[in-house]
């Protein structure tokens, strides 16, 4: 089952916290990337993550730069989705853009470690640990039809432009 | 027709009546990117598989934040930018020409009414000239790059008047800082920010960039000024097309409206490790420093320097400080030659860089040792930012830092009174 991961911090965490401008102009490979999330905050905190875990914050998850290798590291690393009270608009966009689910909903009953469910259907997390069930935000259908395909590059492409978005 | 600036410019570029909440696609008219952005804006253009960029007037692409090169990597990544430059025949400002939200405005490329988008956060910086700027992710950019359209979420938009008289010392730095301090990191998610007050109307271009260049420090998407004379004379002698201000109308709908009156503003300070963790000066003046540093988007301008050559003239910055000066474009870095004031710095014991982001990115020019402190006129302090997580930032204005590099500690720059 996945689980979820917390950093010692909950609001406010910046894109120079998930990736360092030291690494974004010097690593370009993804997955090289993804080894220096979170690191001046905790050490190794990549390590903990298995491939389909979920991270939870507080509110303004991804404030400070415009950086696109935010959210292409937190993707590379193995995260489902993001889950928090709220996030910065520009990582907003981008983590849709490059594929990387974004939720809104309340955290604060999501611990470290808990064991959770995303039913995006039912706009629900399942926190099975605690025996919860938390309402989610609904991802906005623009954002929705970005991860169906795959980032907006490709949905770029596959509808040939912009015209059908609205 | 209760409309905000905003909501026209958005209306004007959509072809339709533009309400916050709405979802529309936009003309934008111009977009860039900078040598932190621009290898992804390639990559992601290229795989759209477009041939042609939209127009190859209204993009360009800036070497700032690590110029010249400090590693193989980004040379890499700066010889990219330069083969994309000369197969589309799009602008390059290479190393030395300085910070791109200097640029941007100081070249034309911008003006009232204009919607311009940048794969920089800082690109707000933009809305004191009364267009829309806002920031955006390196595939936003490229898929701008390819069709000259974006889809926008117009914003709810907070009216903030900042009225009285600055006090001698302060400036329009400690303005913005107290104002983010007061609504805080996220105060102005989602949100456009619309500034007016007898304060904005005082001061100079300069000093409104500041202004406009932190907003989103706050989580605003802009921070948009209405134009007046010196908007439209600013615009005059730069902009390369006509200028078309927008007012908001008299009855426009705000989610909230916020008053400040600066009469009695003391100097302020963002300590360590977040932009909203401000302060008076009072409560850390005599804090020991190691680095200080003038320049960047926020307070590398012309008038910047000014003030710290003011206070700097015939001084010694204090024994063990390294005080880094980075004019933020060769413009004005020629200007402030001519003026004298590069003699000043350099007599005072100051290392002045090469126009661009100097050491504010934490890649080259002044990273910091472990558990060193700088102050420093940029606009984020955030752990790590300057290059090591185990250094801590003070944010202030140019005047602050200047008495900071002489004293050695942080200092209140109202002790130079005569010389302001």
């Amino acid at each position: 089952m996945p689980f979820v991961h917390r950093l010692k911090v909950s609001d406010d965490i910046n894109t120079d916290y998930i990736i360092s401008g030291r690494y974004k102009f010097k690593i370009q490979d993804e997955k090289e990337l993804a080894k220096h999330i979170f690191e001046d905050l905790e050490e190794d905190f990549h390590k903990k993550i298995k491939p389909g875990d979920f991270l939870a914050a507080g509110n303004n998850f991804g404030c400070g730069s415009s950086r696109e290798q935010a959210p292409i590291a937190l993707r590379a690393s193995g995260l489902k989705a993001v889950l928090a009270k709220s996030f910065a608009r520009i990582f907003y966009r981008n983590a849709f853009n490059v594929g990387l689910c974004l939720i809104e909903c309340e955290t604060r009953f999501i611990d470290d470690l808990d064991e959770l469910e995303l039913d995006m259907e039912n706009n629900l997390v399942k926190n099975i640990t605690k025996g919860l069930n938390i309402d989610i935000k609904p991802v906005p259908r623009i954002m929705a039809e970005f991860l169906k395909s795959g980032g907006v590059v490709e949905y770029f492409k596959g509808k040939k432009g912009f015209n059908a978005i609205v | 027709m209760r409309q905000t600036i905003v909501e026209k410019i958005f209306s004007a570029h959509s072809g339709k009546r533009a309400r916050s909440g709405d979802i529309i696609i936009a003309n934008v008219d111009y977009c860039f990117g900078q040598d932190g952005t621009s290898a992804l804006i390639i990559d992601s253009f290229r795989k759209m598989g477009v041939e042609r960029v939209f127009d190859r007037d209204r993009f360009s692409m800036v070497i700032d934040h690590s110029a010249p090169s400090p590693n193989i990597g980004v040379s890499a990544i700066h010889d990219k930018m330069r083969g994309f430059s000369r197969e589309h025949g799009v602008k390059l400002f290479d190393i030395g020409c300085g910070v791109c939200h200097q640029l941007i405005p100081e070249s034309g490329h911008v003006t009232c009414g204009d919607l311009v988008i940048g794969a920089d956060s800082h690109t707000c910086t933009y809305g004191a000239l009364n267009a829309f700027a806002s920031g955006v992710g390196s595939t936003d950019l490229a898929i701008t790059l390819a069709s000259g359209k974006n889809w926008f979420r117009v914003p709810d938009t907070i009216r903030i008047n900042i009225n009285g008289r600055l006090p001698k010392g302060t400036y329009s730095k400690d303005a913005i800082l107290h104002i983010i301090g007061d609504l805080g990191a996220a105060g102005a998610t989602y949100k456009a920010a619309e500034i007016y007050g007898d304060i904005i109307d005082n001061i100079s271009m300069d000093a409104r960039f500041t202004v406009s260049n932190m907003v989103v420090e706050m989580g605003a998407k802009c921070g948009i000024m209405a134009a007046d004379k010196k908007t439209l004379a600013w615009a005059k002698k730069h902009s390369v097309n006509e200028p078309k201000p927008v007012e908001a109308d008299a009855d426009a709908r705000y989610s909230e409206i916020r008053e400040y009156d600066f009469s009695e503003l003391s100097p302020q300070v963002a300590m360590p490790h977040t932009v909203d963790n401000v302060c008076n000066i009072e409560e850390v003046e005599g804090t020991h420093i190691d680095e200080v540093y003038i320049g960047t988007c926020t307070n590398g301008r012309l008038e910047d320097l000014e003030i710290a050559a003011r206070i700097l003239k015939g001084k010694n910055v204090a024994p063990e400080v390294k005080l880094i000066i980075t004019p933020a474009s060769k413009t004005v870095f020629l200007d402030a030659i001519k003026k004298g004031y590069i003699d000043v710095f350099i007599d005072a014991g100051a290392v002045v860089n090469n126009p661009g982001c100097g050491p504010c990115v934490g890649t080259h020019q002044g990273v910091l040792a472990d558990g060193e402190n700088a102050f420093s006129t940029a606009n984020r302090n955030f752990k790590g930012r300057m290059g090591n997580p185990n250094g801590n930032i003070y944010l202030g204005s140019p005047a602050t830092a200047a008495a900071t590099a002489i004293a050695g500690v942080i200092a209140d720059p109202r002790e130079y009174k005569k010389r302001l």
